[in-house]
């Protein structure tokens, strides 16, 4: 099972390797990690997909929790949540190919940020399984390179993680 | 009036002091210049020069096991830090609270390669409950305080603070921390009251209920409640390796100690009991072999653990409680005691009988009419000249467990091993550590011809320190516990695990200025006891017995099978 994972972590020098160290010593699968700094300055965010059995998800967040630096762990995938990523495509616009790249760009709702004679830059905003779609519904020969930011997630309504 | 400011290494002997520290193992070098010349101008706590930074881990962390105090090193950077790492691992796999300062090279040559530079902080991170780099002289009693705080509360373990050298030449006013609070730690120690009083119920409910305790029972202190709530109900019970000594080993309630070198009874009563208690123990590999074996049987777990983590790891747990040990048993005691309801005497019975069984296979027996030296016999023999009263450190193999199945220990605390990460070179740095915090208590160091050497340099520090410890060598020629496996596992094809140059370990003893003694008959073991503790009590004596090279531990349980698959004398 795929789990969405949030931390408020000190936002200490170290605090980082401590997570990712954690992970590949007791060999726990990381698809994404992104990390920055909250409104508070204090403390950073992160937010870890990973994969799973129910028991291996718990040993994680025990872990987690363990953590000296570690102030707060949610698994977000228990209850209902919102999960963006972004991604910048750069792809290749040539000739016919040209006008169905902006098409495509539009039915995802993306926004192309630059543009050369022979390349579009798309920046596109949805779940991992939307971009997962884009990059499917393009032509491999025409993706020239990719850059995404792994998932960010939060809770929805009055589910709120602070301290 | 202004503060007066001190520099970082006068912080550091001061934070030491004002810790209430007495004893700190080390050794110099140029990073911790500045702070042993701060040592060498206090009174407030011994330094103990080691020979081999190892050792001084491995001795502050024996003193902490012995003492329940925490333990202190100190080592320089680079190769002083990386030599401390084997120690640091050691203390951290069986949860051993310690505080390892090491130095640093100066804040502004950190990452350039500099002469003796390793990334501390990163080299320890998978091997520390934490560990902090002291960028500022400012942070330096807090960060301090903070270790020593992490080191020795929730489920214990080392701490290391690594000092650049520029940070300990910096001043600021020095004032220690009265208490520390961080956000993100804070360890449970009251466990659920809904979960204790399930707990209860389910221990008097039970047919066949079966006590096991772990190294938890020990550093919680917890073992006056454990003999309490044992005798209370009157049910079997069993300990780990690392937990022996917690209940002690002599009464007909206690089963021995359980695992791949176990005895029938406790292994047996564990794979069948239907209601089973665990404590301060995490069902690792060495204990119930493979999961999957010992899942095949029915039964309800209760798991008490300061460690959250340490709980449905490997086993699935019905009556999860999270929190100190002694707290918790205390509040389980007081809720059985006001409980009408008692055990089911009939069933209890049944139990015991079979579990008697069990025990009258007697499988710790051993040719006791043998012509050379049984290692078991030299065990057992230390256990009657000390009567029980010895702090018996170890190293790993063979004689570490017979050691742990011959010696019968009384008390908690006197049992020092290296039981997670098994460190052959432990022993004699760790009776080191037990002999300084207990000047006048007999200290034995129980060892193999292959661990010995991996730490004897040490010798040199005992004489430095007139520590008179007793190594109890049993030399059998092999890498005993290699050997075995060969034996079983590998056609008797012995790669590597015979030594061939042994030194003539009397002569090395006389070297170091101590006394040696190498013992070959049978009778002359219990003599050669009596002389070590008696005629030579001040002194250290090597005691080299000569034992069966062909003698085998057993029980034993291969690594991957199950409790009941054990293979017999």
């Amino acid at each position: 099972m795929r789990h969405i994972i949030s931390l408020l972590m000190e936002n200490e020098s170290g605090a980082l390797s401590r997570v990712a160290g954690l992970f590949s010593a007791r060999a726990y699968n990381i698809e994404s990690l992104t990390v920055a700094p909250t409104e508070d300055g204090t403390l950073s965010r992160m937010t870890i997909v990973t994969r799973g059995s129910t028991d291996v998800i718990e040993q994680i967040t025990k872990q987690l929790n363990k953590l000296v630096d570690v102030v707060k762990v949610q698994d977000l995938t228990d209850g209902s949540h919102i999960e963006r990523e972004l991604m910048l495509v750069k792809v290749r616009a040539t000739g016919d190919q040209r006008e169905e790249m902006k098409r495509l760009a539009d039915i995802f709702r993306g926004r192309i940020l630059d543009v050369s004679d022979k390349t579009y830059t798309i920046e596109l905003t949805g779940t991992g399984s939307k971009l997962d779609a884009f990059l499917d519904a393009v032509e491999p020969a025409a993706i020239l390179e990719t850059v995404r930011t792994g998932a960010s997630g939060i809770g929805r309504g009055d589910r709120i993680m602070k301290i | 009036m202004a503060d007066l400011e001190l520099t970082g290494a006068e912080i550091v002997v001061s934070c030491l002091r004002d810790e209430g520290v007495k004893h700190v193992f080390g050794y110099p070098g140029g990073a911790v210049l500045n702070i042993y010349d701060e040592i060498y101008k206090q009174s407030a706590f011994e330094h103990i020069l080691v020979r081999h930074e190892q050792a001084a881990v491995h001795a502050a962390d024996a003193y902490s096991r012995s003492t329940g105090e925490v333990g202190v090193a100190i080592v320089t950077s680079g190769p002083g830090a990386t030599n401390a790492v084997t120690g640091i691992a050691t203390a951290y796999m069986d949860s051993i609270p310690m505080v390892v300062i090491s130095g640093q090279v100066p804040t502004a040559a950190i990452g350039q390669d500099a002469f003796q530079e390793v990334d501390m902080v990163g080299i320890t991170r998978p091997c520390v409950k934490h560990n902090f780099l002291v960028r500022d002289v400012r942070d330096l009693a807090a960060t301090i305080k903070k270790a020593f705080y992490i080191a020795a509360t929730g489920r214990p373990g080392p701490v290391v603070v690594d000092i650049p050298k520029d940070v300990t030449q910096h001043r600021c006013v020095y004032e220690y921390p009265k208490s520390v609070s961080m956000r993100s730690y804070n360890p449970t120690s009251k466990g659920h009251s809904g979960q204790i009083k399930k707990a209860a119920q389910m221990l008097l409910e039970a047919k066949r209920p079966m006590i096991y305790t772990g190294g938890g029972v020990i550093l919680g202190n917890a073992s006056a409640q454990v003999v309490e709530l044992v005798r209370l109900l009157g049910y079997p019970t069993t300990s780990t390796l690392m937990g022996l000594g917690g209940y002690p080993s002599p009464d007909p309630l206690f089963l021995g100690m359980l695992g791949m070198h176990g005895t029938i009874e406790a292994n047996m009563a564990m794979q069948h009991c239907d209601v089973l208690l665990a404590v301060g123990a995490r069902f690792d590999d060495r204990v119930i072999g493979n999961p999957k074996h010992f899942a095949q049987e029915a039964r309800r777990i209760i798991h008490i653990d300061v460690d959250p983590s340490s709980i449905s790891k490997r086993v699935r747990v019905d009556v999860p409680i999270v929190g100190d040990v002694l707290q918790v048993l205390d509040e389980v005691i007081k809720l059985i005691r006001g409980e009408k309801s008692r055990p089911d005497e009939q069933a209890l019975k049944a139990w015991w009988a079979q579990i008697e069984l069990w025990r009258a296979q007697d499988c710790l027996k051993y040719d006791r009419a043998s012509a050379v030296i049984k290692p078991q016999f030299v065990i057992e023999k230390l256990y009657e000249v000390t009567q029980g009263d010895a702090y018996v450190t170890s190293d790993v193999g063979q004689h570490q467990m017979w050691a742990a199945q011959y010696y019968q220990f009384n008390k908690p605390r006197r049992w020092i091993n290296s039981g997670g990460l098994g460190t052959m070179g432990f022993g004699l740095p760790a009776a080191m550590g037990v002999q300084m915090a207990f000047p006048d208590a007999m200290v034995a160091c129980v060892t193999g011809e292959g661990s010995i050497q991996m730490n004897i340099q040490e010798l040199s520090t005992c004489k430095e320190w007139n520590l008179p410890l007793k190594v109890i060598l049993l030399n059998n020629g092999y890498l005993g516990m290699v050997r075995q496996w060969q034996e079983f596992f590998y056609e008797e094809r012995y790669a590597e695990s015979y030594m061939n140059s042994l030194p003539d370990f009397v002569k090395l003893a006389e070297a170091y200025g101590h006394v040696g003694i190498t013992i070959d008959k049978p009778e002359d073991v219990e003599p050669a006891l009596r002389d070590a503790f008696g005629k030579y009590k001040d002194r250290l004596v090597f005691l080299n017995f000569l034992t069966d090279p062909r003698e085998n531990v057993f029980p034993m349980i291969p690594a991957g099978k199950g409790l009941s698959e054990m293979i017999l004398v």
